[in-house]
């Protein structure tokens, strides 16, 4: 393992003195509890906007935090859901007197954590919590014996436009309603060259010999559909785009945001050249690509490999999208900020 | 009634599955790498490290008060699912256990079941899923049946029945967490919270009578 690392066990910690130090301008961190907050929050009569997962998916979720997005972010240890008393605190810490909506992506230790911290908060102090659960992974075929499908990238696209309708002061109840019918309306399925290392462990998460690949891999670098030889970037772009517009189905004269998101250790280059495939099978199907968002931005540690997703909007959903934001991940329409 | 537990031997019972769990961490971690993320004897261990450290500065005066700082003290240092699950165990176990006078086969076999229907509640999982449910299902009923035996009996045959439903877990097609993406692949592992859960009524037997 060659890793920019102290010791493994501090990594998280560490981490979180960074981005604190780096985007002062943007969030404060509570290093007791490992949350990231708006530097404003709380904000009177906004709904607050909740996220939290594993650590290891940067700049998911703490560098979503910020003008026209999420309130907080809790930092689990690598790859572990953070605890019930991070959400708690967060939700109290976050609400403006409307309510706080949790997001929180499918897997198993996520949904159960936010579920306690819900129910603790609602008995606790009485604020208004609404969740909405994202499993956006059509990798995940056979979802009613499984744990479901896995949320995925839906989730950073509807962190940024739920974010937008939040701030544009819109009631609980409306922008859990929204955050829903995005995770419903959005696909995703993504694919590893590698595997991940976790530092504490120290060794990759599984084996994947230099001339394959792992088809509808998880984030986790849990397992996909398939293993297949390595293959060309224009067979791989349909591989993944394929079974996502089959499975809603997209159709012709559908307009979409395209996201096609790095898992790490694939360069930007990479990433522009599955993009430029992408968007070639979606011009010959019909699908109007509104807009699009090309990076890293919900990562697997170290793992090279990218994952495509396709949420279907309207014209309010892309007025929300273009909103400004301004968190240290996603920042435009904002010239204001210094 | 002779055998009536007490607090101090609910707190011998959870040492001994701390310590339990902690020599036996890497073999729990080592079964969840083969269908899960090899975090689970990492997450006990310092779960239950901090529900000790809370035993050794703490007294209580009853067991529903032990078992709601046990529970919330997990819930707040195991993380993934293991600690809403561990944690809901015993926060329902001691409620089942507030106001009860003196706690015999009768009265534990009660508190079980109400800290498994809220391990149900919580994970939703159902039998031969392929988790802790599988050891927890046959140890609950084996312990109905010897109840009237003494607590002594009721406790080993939970401990037994535990055991095996744990081994019966390896032939199963997980179809809850992690290990259910792994489909077919995860035939031929055994389960790491029915492990873990087998560990914990065995200590029950080892220091509850």
């Amino acid at each position: 393992m060659k890793k920019l690392i102290n010791d493994p066990a501090d990594v998280v910690k560490e981490a979180l003195r960074g981005m604190e130090a780096a985007h002062r301008d943007h969030v404060r961190v509570d290093h007791d509890h490992a949350i990231i907050y708006r530097l404003d929050a709380p904000r009177q009569g906004k709904v607050g906007l909740i996220s939290g997962g594993g650590s290891g998916h940067e700049p998911m979720h703490g560098g979503f935090v910020g003008t026209g997005m999420l309130d907080a972010a809790c930092a689990g240890e690598m790859f572990t859901s953070p605890v019930p008393d991070q959400m708690m605190e967060a939700t109290k810490q976050v609400d403006g007197g409307a309510g706080v909506l949790h997001i929180v992506k499918n897997y198993t230790g996520d949904v159960m954590n936010f579920e306690m911290a819900a129910e603790m908060a609602a008995a606790d102090s009485g604020i208004e919590v609404q969740s909405v659960v994202t499993d956006d992974d059509v990798a995940v075929q056979d979802s009613l014996y499984t744990a479901g499908r896995r949320g995925v990238g839906v989730t950073v696209l509807l962190e940024k436009i739920v974010g937008a309708a939040a701030e544009e002061g819109r009631p609980l109840q409306d922008v859990a309603d929204l955050a829903r019918s995005i995770n419903d309306q959005g696909r995703s399925m993504g694919m590893a060259l590698t595997s991940c290392t976790v530092p504490s462990a120290g060794k990759a998460t599984f084996d994947l010999a230099d001339d394959e690949m792992e088809v509808g891999i998880g984030i986790h670098g849990e397992p996909g559909r398939k293993r297949l030889p390595l293959a060309p970037a224009k067979d791989v772009a349909a591989m993944l785009v394929d079974p996502i517009v089959g499975d809603l189905p997209y159709q012709q004269g559908d307009s979409v945001i395209a996201f096609v998101n790095g898992m790490g250790g694939t360069p930007l280059i990479e990433l522009y050249v599955m993009y430029n495939e992408v968007a070639q099978i979606l011009d010959k199907a019909g699908i109007t690509v509104a807009r699009s968002l090309v990076g890293n931005y919900m990562t697997s540690l170290d793992m090279a490999g990218c994952s495509v997703t396709l949420l279907k909007v309207d014209d309010e959903l892309v007025g929300l999208w273009d909103a400004p934001v301004d968190t240290p991940g996603l920042r435009w329409g904002c010239s204001d900020h210094g | 009634m002779a055998e009536a537990v007490t607090v101090d031997a609910f707190v011998r019972w959870l040492k001994h599955f701390a310590e339990t769990v902690h020599d036996s961490a890497g073999h729990l971690t080592q079964l969840d790498s083969a269908i899960g993320d090899a975090d689970h004897g990492t997450n006990m261990d310092r779960g239950l490290k901090a529900v000790v450290g809370v035993l050794d500065t703490n007294g209580f005066d009853s067991p529903d008060a032990l078992f709601k700082k046990v529970g919330m003290t997990l819930v707040s240092t195991v993380g993934g699912a293991s600690g809403p699950l561990y944690g809901t165990f015993f926060l329902r176990f001691g409620s089942a256990l507030q106001g009860v006078e003196s706690i015999g086969s009768k009265e534990l076999g009660k508190a079980f079941r109400a800290g498994v229907d809220g391990i149900v509640a919580r994970g939703k999982a159902e039998l031969e899923d392929k988790t802790m449910y599988d050891a927890w299902a046959p140890a609950l009923e084996a312990f109905d049946q010897a109840a009237a035996d003494g607590l002594a009996a009721a406790l080993s045959a939970a401990a037994s029945a535990a055991a095996e439903g744990r081994d019966a877990t390896t032939d199963l097609l997980a179809r809850k967490g992690r290990a259910s993406y792994l489909g077919e692949r995860s035939v031929g592992h055994q389960d790491p919270g029915a492990t873990s859960t087998t560990m914990l009524l065995e200590s029950a037997a080892a220091t509850l009578v």
